[in-house]
């Protein structure tokens, strides 16, 4: 059993954090559909999903992690040894991956934020996050055409595939305000043109979302007063699985390499 | 003789090896026909810098070009050497060459159209309502296509049928 890491963070640190750890736990649920998808095609869709996502990640990682912010900690480290409280995703992404529509609906909802953030994030003033989100950006606008045409053919579809849909949107859209609460972190990142305050991707998510709903013809749920905290740290029950299931390997064989 | 001359003569050299790489994934492409290869130069310790950009952040094949691009380095003995990762500008399909896309044809790939801007915003519409360009088949050029799946077996491609010929075929994703 290997010890954990438990990395001081400072606000540029959880700032990028947040990022890598939502495109992380992602490609994470994402990978658990390897095999499992309803068509090949789709199979082949979500791995190549999950890779790209994964990619994203170890290059966010490996910069978080670098001396300068104070962690001084490897990609590896930084994904198979920190505990549950020190990730720092979204709650909506580290959700049991459910059936398909709910799959497709929570892709098209984090590609469509991941890309508006991708588009500001090019402009950082740190040289190489907006390299990391130059690329990263195009990827994530091919992942948001794809989920948001699978929800469109899904609620277009048969009386089952709406039905699921219409219950996959319910489930969801509570989880959807934590992408856009505003700490600290995000204060501090904007006084530094690190990048925006979250707040700030709110109204364009909510346009393309809004596109998309429309041409579906579903509704957005009424808002709630839940709040989802993941990015804080805070996470719901499923978190602890995934990451049981996730760093086992490098817990029990330090340094294991393929 | 100048220590720029054979500084010069080496980059050449590198470019002519590296032109004889091939693409993993992509076994009809050199590293240099797709763009991946930036810059060649000389630091001031006398190694040589190759610069590469990686096509996707989760390319599993970019270890492996790297790897491959050293070995064939120190093999026509233009070493020491070291790849440098540049991120920015992002790789985009557009850079790909135009012998790399006439080699893409023949080895039976759709070359990419050109790639639309990352701030054109996206559409979600019925499929049939959407006026995309067609794809052209590799292999009989017909432009009665179909997109069997927006992926394919790597990053970079997706699957296409040719409804005049009924073969199938991979289109290069524009990025």
């Amino acid at each position: 059993m290997t010890a954990s890491v438990h990395p001081r963070q400072d606000a540029s640190a959880q700032y990028l954090l947040r990022v890598a750890d939502t495109c992380l736990i992602l490609g994470q649920r994402l990978s658990e559909w390897c095999g499992h998808a309803p068509i090949i095609e789709e199979d082949i869709a979500l791995s190549n999903t999950a890779l790209d996502l994964i990619g994203q990640a170890r290059a966010l990682l490996t910069h978080a992690g670098r001396s300068e912010t104070g962690l001084s900690l490897d990609e590896d480290q930084l994904a198979f040894l920190r505990e549950e409280r020190h990730y720092l995703n979204v709650t909506l992404v580290e959700l049991p991956r459910g059936d398909f529509a709910f799959t497709v609906l929570r892709n098209v909802m984090v590609a469509t934020f991941l890309k508006l953030l991708w588009q500001r994030l090019a402009r950082s003033s740190d040289a190489e996050l907006a390299a990391i989100a130059g690329k990263a950006v195009k990827e994530a606008r091919y992942h948001q055409q794809h989920a948001g045409d699978w929800v469109l053919r899904l609620a277009d579809g048969t009386a089952e595939s709406r039905q699921r849909t219409e219950a996959a949107l319910a489930q969801l859209w509570r989880y959807t305000p934590e992408l856009f609460e505003d700490d600290a972190v995000d204060e501090q990142a904007a006084a530094s043109g690190l990048g925006p305050r979250w707040s700030e991707l709110r109204e364009d998510w909510l346009a393309d979302m809004g596109q998309l709903l429309t041409e579906a013809q579903l509704s957005a749920p009424k808002d709630s007063a839940f709040r989802s905290t993941g990015k804080r740290g805070v996470h719901s029950e499923h978190l602890g699985h995934l990451l049981t299931e996730m760093q086992h390997l490098q817990r029990s064989f330090p340094g294991g390499v393929w | 003789m100048t220590l720029a001359a054979p500084v010069h003569e080496r980059c050449e050299q590198a470019w002519a090896v590296l032109a004889h790489v091939l693409d993993p994934e992509v076994p009809a492409l050199s590293v240099c026909d797709l763009g991946l290869v930036r810059d060649i130069e000389v630091d001031a310790a006398g190694t040589l810098a190759v610069v590469l950009t990686p096509t996707y952040s989760g390319c599993p094949a970019t270890e492996l070009i790297e790897r491959q691009v050293l070995e064939a380095i120190d093999a026509a003995g233009l070493g020491p050497a070291r790849v440098e990762l540049r991120r920015a500008p992002a790789w985009s399909s557009d850079w790909i060459s135009e012998e790399g896309r006439r080699k893409l044809r023949e080895y039976g790939i759709a070359p990419p159209h050109l790639a639309t801007s990352d701030t054109q915003p996206v559409r979600f519409v019925n499929r049939q309502a959407l006026a995309e360009p067609a794809v052209d088949c590799p292999h009989c050029g017909s432009a009665q296509t179909t997109r069997v799946s927006a992926f394919g077996s790597t990053a970079c491609k997706a699957l296409y049928k040719c409804l005049s010929c009924l073969e199938p075929f991979e289109y290069f994703k524009p990025i």
